[in-house]
């Protein structure tokens, strides 16, 4: 098969890397050749962060090139904007509906758009998810990431691996069922 | 077993698999997880060294004493760690010991991009040269072989994009090593001229044998898909050019770089119409390739600079750009790292933003970030420790020209002090310079993750350890002018730097609180018992929009535009006051959480 080429966007914190974690776990499992690259460093000090996934039968090259995603998924709507440029003219990018102000607009320099989801839906095939509103709907914002790997799941037709067996092993017990509804909901949700 | 592992994971494996029984590092990124690892593994020694060059005499000396030692650090470390790396070279090993480069092709965090595979010429060890996890794990096993069998240690190149990328590595179980006797051996362990010369020789002896075996290593291998263009190519760049030509051309894959197998090269290139060198940063292979009278195009086509990743070899040698989506340019905003809500360098960077008559000579750690704006502080940093050496170079040069329009003041954090700014303060005081020194103590390597250090009061194996005294430190450097003092308040902050100003001859500020994302000892509870457990709120009826506030710079607050009044994230802000002191109308309340 061709190598699938998953990026994953947003601001440190979100919880991205446990995200591809948990996606890279689960191909491996399925058998794939996986890479993950991530760029680390200042990352928790605000900054953006990617981590890109690719697998496959054999991958040889870590990152991903622009214009050559599958999917971006976007933790936060700015990012998204930015990593429209990894995205191939037939890509999907899924959005969570959140916003979270760089500096510049903390600092009154700049203004955050209004219309960054408008932008986006008129240049590629957009989905956007309240992954935010609905992780607090389950009692707890951080599983907010969780949603969003449920509906890379789902876009990426890798429904048939055992996700809540991976959950499992990845996540403390406590966390399990929380994790794994959370899985359901995003998966449900595109 | 298969594993997902980053690099810096599977050098950590290797290591253990190897038979490794100690192991050193100073942290720095990309390489600051192979430690960090390594320490999990309870049958090695595990040690986080003040600085590069201690770290590398410890792996060194722990080599002589009859253990296999590891030793890691970023590029720009093995710079401190030359000195002890030159020599180590000709007195040659006991026990295997390899020294992990981790470069940064693309200065994804660092100051610069150099090429580390020069000092394997310069210092004339061995180097080998992974292109993913896998290989990182087996190619350190391979090393310590190597070192012992060649009599010297090994360098070994990681780069940011194997270092800090997964992938899938087949695991196999501790090899134990059976540690080697000590013995006294002056002409192996001593390098006086007259033994030196000797050593000198034994190394260029060793080299010649090493040159088999690069011609022979498994990790020098040619891929031949019958093709009249060849790539020889070492590291992730190897990765690369398979993802951009896969099999339409034949290649040569160099895992051990150095010395490179110059037997096979002349064999792989016969017959080749065009022969492609990929490797990332210098052109190293391609100059000894090109001096061994072979034809081959190397940096004249590929970019010399940052990383070789494929889109840019398909620019270079295919012509061809990938069709993408470009957003509006002018909806992107930026989104800089920036200084954390709660982050204890807030109060001083403030402070000192506000002056114009300071020449701030700042250093490497998350401090780094001074010279953002809110602050716009900043003038200068260098290099590790350099704040306060090159402080004084600066102040010397104003003194001697006359110039009092603006004052020097030093800025570094605890373990950079540690690491190489104690050196820098003996500099100013016993020549007599007149500077502020400010050290930034946020009890803990912040930058890199939270990383112990001497002053923590804890080691990498997590045990509890003497805690090294900043304060006393400063007056054995002979400091006579010391005060410490807590960062997240305005008025002392102001007053401090004030003072240090209008002393002649030189001054020490220790701020003291703690990093708003370490994780709290017994110790920090004790001494920070209100620590990150506040919150602040704007008074919106006090409010006046007027935005001082905001020249905090701290994420935790937002300005509401639509209604011209400041806001608080009450789930970012942890109470630290500073943009309470700020306002000018006490508009902002500060409570327990």
């Amino acid at each position: 098969m061709e190598t699938k080429n998953i990026v994953l966007v947003g601001v440190g914190g979100q919880g991205t890397i446990l995200a591809a974690k948990l996606l890279t776990t689960g191909l491996m499992e399925a058998g794939y050749d996986v890479k993950m690259s991530e760029i680390h460093g200042m990352s928790q000090r605000g900054g953006s962060v990617s981590s890109l996934v690719r697998y496959g039968d054999d991958v040889q090259s870590p990152v991903i090139e622009i214009g050559s995603a599958d999917i971006v998924v976007a933790f936060e709507k700015m990012e998204g904007l930015r990593s429209l440029e990894y995205l191939k003219p037939t890509g999907k990018m899924i959005v969570n509906d959140t916003e979270i102000f760089p500096l510049s607009v903390i600092i009154g320099v700049t203004t955050y758009p209004d219309n960054i989801l408008d932008e986006i839906n008129s240049k590629v095939n957009l989905r956007v998810m309240s992954a935010s509103k609905m992780a607090e709907e389950l009692g707890n914002p951080k599983v907010m990431n969780v949603i969003l790997l449920g509906s890379i799941i789902k876009s990426m037709g890798l429904t048939d691996i055992d996700w809540e067996a991976i959950i499992a092993d990845n996540v403390k017990a406590q966390f399990k069922d929380l994790n794994i509804k959370a899985l359901q909901a995003g998966m449900n949700a595109v | 077993m298969k594993l997902l592992l980053t690099g810096n994971e599977a050098i950590a494996r290797g290591a253990w698999e190897a038979g490794v029984k100690f192991a050193t590092a100073y942290p720095g990124t990309p390489s600051t997880e192979i430690l960090e690892n390594v320490a999990t593994y309870k049958e090695i020694v595990s040690e986080w060294a003040p600085n590069e060059k201690v770290a590398l005499e410890a792996a060194a000396g722990a080599s002589i004493g009859g253990v296999r030692s590891l030793c890691a650090m970023k590029h720009v470390g093995v710079n401190v760690a030359t000195d002890p790396l030159f020599t180590f070279a000709y007195l040659g090993v006991n026990a295997g010991s390899v020294l992990v480069t981790a470069d940064e092709p693309g200065m994804h965090s660092s100051q610069n991009e150099q090429d580390n595979r020069n000092y394997a010429r310069h210092a004339k060890v061995c180097m080998f040269e992974p292109s993913d996890s896998q290989e990182a794990k087996d190619m350190l096993k391979e090393a310590y072989a190597v070192s012992e069998a060649y009599d010297m240690p090994v360098l070994f190149r990681m780069t940011t994009r194997v270092c800090h990328s997964k992938s899938i590595v087949d695991c196999s179980d501790r090899v134990e090593v059976m540690d080697k006797p000590y013995e006294k051996d002056i002409r192996k362990y001593c390098p006086l001229p007259a033994f030196a010369r000797g050593m000198q020789v034994k190394l260029a002896d060793n080299f010649k044998r090493l040159e088999d075996y690069s011609n022979n290593s498994p990790f020098n291998y040619i891929e031949d898909n019958g093709a009249d263009i060849g790539i020889i190519g070492s590291g992730v760049a190897y990765r690369y050019a398979k993802e951009v030509f896969g099999k339409t051309v034949s290649y040569l894959k160099i895992g051990f770089s150095y010395p490179l197998p110059m037997e096979k090269i002349a064999a792989f290139a016969k017959g080749k119409k065009t022969l492609y060198i990929f490797e990332e940063n210098d052109p190293i292979m391609e100059t000894e390739i090109k001096a061994a009278g072979i034809d081959c195009i190397g940096k004249e086509k590929l970019p010399a600079m940052g990383e070789l990743t494929p889109d840019r070899v398909r620019k270079a040698l295919l012509n061809e750009e990938a069709q993408i989506i470009e957003p509006n340019p002018e909806m992107v905003l930026p989104r800089p790292p920036a200084l954390c809500a709660g982050c204890p360098h807030r109060g001083v960077f403030y402070e000192l933003g506000r002056r114009k008559d300071l020449m701030i000579f700042s250093d490497i750690g998350c401090y780094s970030l001074g010279l953002m704006p809110p602050y716009n502080a900043t003038d200068a940093m260098i290099c590790m420790g350099a704040s306060i050496s090159a402080g004084h170079g600066v102040q010397k040069a104003f003194d001697i020209k006359g110039d009092h329009s603006k004052k020097v003041v030093s800025i570094l954090g605890d373990s950079t002090f540690f690491h190489s700014g104690i050196t820098s303060l003996m500099d100013v005081t016993y020549n007599k310079s007149n500077t502020l020194t400010i050290i930034l103590d946020n009890r803990i390597t912040g930058m890199t993750g939270h990383q112990q250090n001497p002053g923590t009061g804890y080691d990498l194996m997590g045990e509890a350890a003497p805690m090294i005294d900043i304060e006393a430190m400063v007056k054995a450097c002979g400091v006579k002018n010391l005060i410490s003092i807590d960062p997240n308040n305005l008025t002392i902050v102001e007053e401090a730097i004030e003072w240090g100003l209008n002393i002649e001859g030189p001054a020490v500020i220790i701020t003291r609180w703690p990093c708003v994302l370490k994780k709290f000892s017994a110790q920090d509870n004790k001494e920070f018992p209100t620590a990150f457990k506040m919150v602040a709120t704007v008074d919106v009826e006090k409010c006046i929009g007027c935005k001082k506030c905001l020249k905090s710079g701290c994420p935790a607050l937002a300005f509401d535009r639509a209604n011209k009044k400041s806001g608080i994230l009450k789930e970012t802000c942890v109470g630290c006051g500073v943009c309470a002191q700020i306002c000018p109308k006490q508009a902002i309340n500060v409570e327990v959480r």
